[in-house]
């Protein structure tokens, strides 16, 4: 088992070190951030003073070897918008990006199998089919037109919820958190319901499937001869045999709901890491870029380390061939 | 402490914080497409943030509501002789920490605005030489005379030097620092307001100087920025009544802004001019099919673009009527006699036959280069400008990309590469000279001279006269030298000037506020009902 990690852990740190090999190759196409530090006036000869100190006229292969040694120590360098410590602007800015993440998962994940419960077993009923409905909006509506059209209803029109920020926040320790305040819950209400209300869709139809499936399944079938409660059949039998694929992406969309939440972010102006890689890309601050991009590879090697892991506890037949290696 | 006994004391910080802020305090909210990054007043040389530094930090002389020179810091001055300028610094005046203003301040400031890193070092001429006469006096000896030495004091900020050398600031913020800098997230200066915390990119809070030395002219008590970049969510937080202030109104939300009962747009004129320019220095355009030569060189070439491009036609439909069409490549607030000149009449056939006679009759094709996000419907206005080429048979191809991208390319470090471009320019100084230094000077490759002159134009002849400008201290004899050279530019079409964006910021009606053209929004004139 310890092996397997190792060689996992080993492989995640070729998948970070590709990450950051492809955005530095990639940097160079975004402009020059020297003209986005100074103002209008800065004459063109300190313009490149300024690149020759930031080191940008190097090499890229020399830049990189540059960073790597850096990140080697936990150093990622200065924003060059803010001229403080990427390192630190990150650790300010990950409280209310994983906030945000952690909600909207959790709301995905409960409305989303109730609403799949409820349409697999009532597949006939209106109800049902106005779920089916809202899940067609969740898959093709884009995420910032949802937040813009929430924006409009619930802040201008009705004046329920605050159209940006998150509101206040209690501090503990260094975490921020808006879950401990009335305003910071009720900034969370809609960022959270726009990120993830496609992982809800997803969720719903999944589960709806997944049951549909089991409840045609001949265990289901002798439950029902035995004369078991249906509440049982469904709830103990059906829907447990349905969680296991739920579980599995609902894991694997965390990842991606980190990611994607720069787009919800920045309709909201979420004070996450999300806005600040935006901003960073409207201003071309490398430092920021960098960390960012491989933080993300980092979280995804991560999750699909311990979704792996899971594996073998669940289904032991997969640690056979963990043992031998390939 | 166990987690349940840190989220109860969180709790009950919380709801205590919420108690003690009493509801007479009167918060001033607002919010800028754009981040207010360092609180450092020498780090970046912008408008918007220079305008924020102000709440905070002050400088020798100050501009009014009109954007006369007023005194700010420095009571009075004189110049016993055009090469030595008297400042005679105001008495009382306490920094923020408690400590005294004195001439040992501004010496200070005086060194750190010019050191290495400072973006604003073009605010006082770098081998001028600053003498302390006494503790509220201060002598400025100059090489050369320089009329115009002060104009730009308003955003040179005085800064403590005790406090600077007791934070270890006594160096600027500098855009290529390697280790984070006190100043850039703290500040000590002798304003109207304090800064209570700067979290760049997420908030920024201000609290009124009860100690100020001046006669308070705003009545808010606390004043909160937030940065909203997206331009649908900055609308909706202020017709939702979540801000009080926020800058820029899109054009298409204008009317919707208006419409709405509580808010309205506050609209004025800007100082900064957007025109076209055309690359004159290479002998064969990058981006043209005319081979062995350029046609831009020819004056003509020039005069017929200009007689092709419809400003009012730009102003009425790219612009929904929020601009005001320019006949020189300075504003008229700036430039007395500006009246003088009229904007370029449209005029096709003329156009047509300038083309012909300078060996075009059939048009050309040329590549053009544009910002997207950068100035007011950057982009539409060039495709505007292509449409417009087009009727005299001149087909421009466009290459428009994000600010990042496009000033890469045009700029100096980028070897000012490009043929046809759009820019805008607004004269730091507030006044014509510094045109004719950056826009239409005579440069060489590696921008020496105009730096921002991207096209190229050299008229040796107007760079003499700007020369003789720049030391002349007779106001009118002054004044009658700009105006010429004014007329030898338009003589050589260097450019073509378009106009002068407006101001769009969106208000609630309950904030009264001063919006002055150099667009800086100024905490100290801001009144709550």
């Amino acid at each position: 088992m310890s092996a397997f990690i190792l060689r996992r852990a080993l492989q995640a740190l070729a998948v970070l070190f590709a990450v950051g090999l492809i955005s530095f190759a990639m940097f160079r196409f975004a402009g020059d951030p020297v003209n986005q530090m100074v103002g209008a006036e800065t004459s063109p000869a300190e313009r490149l003073e300024i690149r020759r100190s930031l080191g940008l006229d190097d090499p890229m292969a020399v830049q990189f070897a540059r960073y790597l040694a850096g990140a080697a120590r936990f150093d990622f360098g200065i924003s060059y918008q803010f001229r403080q410590p990427v390192a630190q602007l990150l650790k300010e800015r990950m409280p209310a990006t994983l906030e945000l993440a952690l909600v909207a998962t959790i709301l995905a994940l409960v409305f989303g199998i109730l609403m799949g419960v409820y349409s697999a077993l009532r597949r006939d009923s209106a109800l049902a089919k106005l779920f089916q409905a809202i899940s067609l909006i969740g898959v093709s509506l884009p995420t910032f037109l949802i937040g813009i059209l929430l924006i409009y209803l619930f802040s201008v029109i009705l004046g329920w919820l605050p159209s940006f920020g998150r509101g206040d926040t209690a501090r503990l320790g260094w975490w921020t958190t808006g879950l401990l305040t009335v305003s910071g819950l009720k900034a969370l209400i809609m960022p959270s319901v726009t990120l993830g209300l496609f992982q809800m869709t997803l969720i719903m139809r999944l589960v709806r499937a997944e049951m549909l499936e089991v409840l045609r399944t001949d265990y289901i079938k002798f439950a029902r001869a035995r004369g078991l409660r249906t509440r049982a059949i469904h709830f103990g039998h059906a829907l447990k045999n349905t969680l296991v694929p739920v579980i599995t992406i609902a894991g694997l969309q965390l990842g991606s709901v980190i990611a994607f939440a720069i787009i919800t972010e920045t309709v909201f102006q979420w004070p996450g890491m999300g806005l600040l890689f935006v901003q960073a890309v409207q201003n071309v601050d490398i430092p920021i870029m960098a960390a960012y991009l491989m933080l993300v590879g980092l979280i995804f090697v991560t999750i699909n380390l311990a979704v792996d892991i899971l594996y073998t506890i669940v289904d032991p037949r997969l640690r056979s061939s963990i043992h031998q290696p390939a | 402490m166990s987690i349940r006994k840190t989220l109860l004391a969180a709790v009950a910080a919380t709801l205590l914080a919420a108690a003690a802020d009493p509801a007479s305090a009167k918060t001033f909210r607002f919010a800028f497409q754009g981040n207010y990054q360092a609180a450092d007043p020498y780090t970046l040389n912008e408008t918007f943030t220079l305008g924020l530094h102000a709440a905070v930090y002050e400088g020798l002389t100050k501009r009014d509501k009109d954007l006369k020179i007023i005194p700010g810091l420095a009571e009075r001055w004189e110049t016993p002789d055009p090469l030595r300028w008297r400042f005679h610094l105001r008495k009382g005046v306490k920094f923020h920490d408690g400590s005294d203003f004195t001439a040992d301040d501004v010496i200070f400031s005086a060194d750190r605005v010019r050191a290495q890193g400072s973006d604003v070092k073009t605010r006082i001429p770098s081998d001028s030489q600053w003498v302390k006469v006494d503790d509220h006096t201060v002598d400025v000896v100059l090489k050369t005379p320089n009329p115009i030495l002060h104009y730009e004091w308003d955003t040179w900020y005085i800064m403590s030097k005790k406090w600077a050398e007791k934070n270890n600031a006594t160096a600027p913020t500098s855009a290529s620092a390697t280790t984070p800098s006190y100043a850039a997230l703290n500040a000590n200066g002798t304003g109207p307001f304090i800064l209570e915390s700067h979290q760049p990119g997420v908030k920024t809070v201000w609290k009124t100087n009860p100690s100020w030395w001046g006669k308070k002219e705003h009545n808010i008590d606390e004043a909160i920025f937030t940065p909203i970049g997206s331009d649908a969510t900055r609308v909706a937080a202020l017709l939702s009544g979540e801000v009080d202030l926020m800058d820029p109104v899109p054009l298409q939300d204008i009317q919707r802004v208006n419409s709405n009962a509580n808010t309205q747009v506050l609209t004025g004129p800007e100082l900064r001019t957007i025109f076209l320019g055309f690359d004159q220095r290479r002998d064969e355009l990058k981006y043209s099919n005319v081979k062995g030569k350029n046609p831009f060189k020819d004056v003509r070439v020039r005069q017929a673009f200009s007689k092709a491009i419809d400003v009012n036609l730009i102003k009425d439909r790219v612009m929904r009527g929020a601009s005001v069409p320019a006949a020189l490549l300075i504003s008229p607030l700036l430039f007395e006699g500006s009246k003088e000149f009229k904007t370029a009449a449209v005029d096709i056939d003329g156009a047509k036959k300038l083309l012909a006679e300078a060996g075009y009759p059939q048009g050309f094709e040329v590549g053009m280069d544009c910002p997207t996000d950068r100035y007011v419907n950057d982009e539409a206005i060039c495709q505007a400008a292509v449409g417009m080429l087009a009727r005299i048979g001149v087909k421009v191809n466009l290459n428009a990309q994000p600010k990042t991208k496009y000033f890469a390319k045009v700029l100096a470090t980028g070897g000012y590469d490009t043929s046809f471009y759009l820019l805008g320019w607004t004269p730091g100084s507030f006044d014509s000279w510094n045109v004719f230094a950056n826009i239409t000077g005579c440069r060489d490759d590696s921008g020496k001279g105009g730096p921002f002159n991207f096209g190229g134009y050299c008229n040796p002849k107007l760079d003499e006269l700007a020369a003789k400008i720049l030391v002349e201290t007779d106001t009118a004899k002054r004044n009658a030298m700009i105006a010429e050279a004014w007329k030898m530019e338009r003589a050589d079409v260097s450019h073509i000037p378009l106009h002068q964006q407006t101001l769009n910021w969106g208000v609630n009606k309950k904030v009264k506020i001063v919006q002055r053209a150099d667009n800086q929004i100024l905490l100290y004139w801001v009144n709550m009902d």
